[in-house]
């Protein structure tokens, strides 16, 4: 079951700004196993989302080496092993919601019975039955932030990658959404990367919380969940979880984040 | 039937406004003219005389509303649409070319914007020249495009529908090249981690993104493509068309001509970019761009 999926070594990347270089992260060193559920928690410019977006090959590292599914991050990419919500849904406007989660099916060249069927399937999957003749405009946000991650789970990627997906809903649709996301998890057997800025949310969904800090980006400390794999809501209640979000809450105080 | 009523009322009061302002204008224009032709017989006209010829000149420096729409009539209604009397004939022919060089300058546009969006050297090396293209004022352009493509045989049809390309290619190119380059970084990025190729991500992204853009566009240059049809009649003394007619009408002091020409290119501009509008409603509709 310890099979590594994603791997940095020595990761790093600098901006050139016209404000000089940005570390925006610094010689990282991670290893996500298969089935993970990891989580990116710290202060906004710490480099989570360039963490995200390295694995992803949406931005070239500057020194260091990733690799993904032991290849390396272009090749992963070129293979289409990932899939990945952005903060926004981003849905097409002029695409029903079916037909937006159609879009990576039709761009990687499934049959139609085949993508007819998988959309069907990932639609229930985050509980949007029903739902696939409605253009995005007739959903709210919370159902259509779900319908992104359904579009991501559409096609045979086992890695999905989140960059903090739920940022901006409120906190009773997040809640449901931490629930949804984790049972669509258990089911999917996906390796899950997560950025998120609420400590709660990283604690609950989290095998392993990886706490960043800023100016350089790096990571502050790597927090191995003791919660039991499958969890509800009522766990945040837990003396388990209070400790967790304490270790979390301390590693990010440690890295300076609260300056 | 209140509601045609809310939306009718307003527009047909502004009409009345207008037709009264321009019977009012038409009465103080052509007034010295009427009073002149009184005095030259040794008659002072009463003030409904006054008015009365001033309604009925021949040549009114301002024809009156009834007039024109006489004419119009006359010229329309009255007339076989194969008579070189016809307006309907004069506004197909500026019609035809019209419609000719807007679908150059739409296809034209949008293979500029194309090229601009999708490689930097065009984007640094044509727009400059697109906007300089239009600085020219196009009276000082279209006499040399005419002259130059009827010394090589070219002359008709095609010399106007050039010269409303180059009209109406402008619009098009700006706002495709903005439509374009809708589409936000994240959706970019989104095809990217689909590895998409281009192509895909042109014509599922990019072009659909444009849509809204090409439409007003569009409109833009459909009014452009017919001015630019008319002043395309103009320099070689065309003897069709609604630019021949101002021409004619303009040599020969016939303003009612002038004036019915006007109104009918007016219309039919409003005709087109109404068209337009309604194909944009349809296909954005279907689309499920607009609710
Ligand atoms: N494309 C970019 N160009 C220049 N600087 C960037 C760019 N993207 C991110 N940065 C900088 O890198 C740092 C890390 O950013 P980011 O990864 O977005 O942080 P986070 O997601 O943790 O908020 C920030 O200081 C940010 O300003
Ligand atoms: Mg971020």
């Amino acid at each position: 079951m310890n099979e590594t999926v994603i791997s940095a070594k020595n990761l790093s990347l600098t901006f050139q700004t016209n404000d000089g270089p940005v570390h925006a992260l610094k010689d990282i060193n991670l290893d996500i196993n298969k089935g993970d559920f990891v989580s990116f928690i710290g202060p906004s410019g710490c480099g989570k989302t360039t963490f995200l977006r390295c694995m992803a090959d949406l931005e070239a590292p500057t020194g260091g080496s990733i690799t993904v599914n032991g290849m390396s991050a272009a090749e992963a990419r070129m293979k289409r092993a990932y899939g990945y919500v952005f903060q926004a849904a981003g849905l097409y406007p002029w695409r029903t919601i079916g037909g937006n989660i159609r879009l990576p099916l039709e761009i990687m060249g499934y049959d139609k019975a085949e993508q007819a069927k998988r959309v069907a399937n990932v639609l229930e999957l985050v509980e949007l039955a029903g739902f696939e003749k409605k253009f995005p405009w007739q959903l709210s946000g919370g159902m259509q932030q779900r319908a992104s991650i359904a579009r991501a789970l559409a096609f045979d990627a086992d890695i999905l990658l989140m960059d903090e997906p739920f940022g901006a809903l409120d906190e009773i649709v997040r809640d449901h959404l931490n629930e949804q996301l984790l049972k669509l998890w258990a089911r999917t057997e996906k390796t899950i990367g997560f950025v998120t800025h609420s400590i709660p949310e990283a604690v609950f969904l989290s095998t392993r919380i990886v706490v960043m800090s800023p100016r350089p980006g790096r990571i502050a400390d790597v927090i191995e969940s003791t919660l039991p794999r499958d969890r509800t809501l009522d766990i945040r209640e837990s003396q388990e979880f209070i400790d967790i979000a304490h270790r979390v809450r301390e590693g990010l105080r440690a890295g300076h984040a609260y300056d | 039937m209140t509601k045609l009523w809310h939306t009718a009322g307003p527009v047909l009061s502004i009409l009345l406004v207008l037709a009264l302002l321009w019977y009012g204008a038409a009465i103080a224009l052509n007034a010295a003219w009427a009073k002149d032709k009184a005095s030259r017989i040794d008659k002072t006209l009463s003030f409904s005389e006054l008015v009365a010829d001033t309604m009925s000149q021949e040549k009114p420096l301002l024809p009156a509303p009834h007039q024109v729409v006489k004419e119009i009539y006359e010229t329309t209604v009255l007339k076989k649409i194969t008579s070189k009397r016809s307006l309907v004939w004069h506004s197909w022919i500026t019609l035809s070319a019209t419609l000719l060089g807007f679908a150059f300058g739409t296809v034209l546009g949008v293979l500029l914007a194309v090229g601009i969006v999708y490689s930097r050297a065009m984007d640094m090396s044509v727009m400059p020249w697109v906007i300089t293209s239009q600085t020219i004022p196009i009276l000082a352009v279209a006499p040399m495009i005419i002259v130059v493509l009827n010394a090589v045989g070219v002359s008709g049809l095609l010399p106007k529908a050039f010269i409303s390309m180059y009209l109406s290619f402008f619009p098009v190119v700006v706002g495709m090249v903005k439509g374009l380059r809708a589409p936000d970084q994240m959706q970019l990025d989104q095809m990217r981690t689909w590895s998409a190729p281009k192509a895909t991500s042109f014509w599922k992204l990019r072009l659909p993104s444009s849509m809204p853009y090409l439409f007003a566009s569009l409109k833009i240059g459909i009014a452009a493509s017919l001015v630019g049809a008319i002043v395309g009649e103009l320099p070689t003394g065309a003897v069709a068309g609604l630019g021949a007619r101002l021409l004619a009408g303009s040599y020969y002091g016939q303003t009612i001509q002038i004036w019915s020409a006007l109104i009918c290119a007016a219309v039919l501009a409003a005709s087109l970019v109404a068209l337009i509008g309604m194909i944009e409603r349809i296909t954005l509709r279907r689309m499920g761009m607009v609710q």
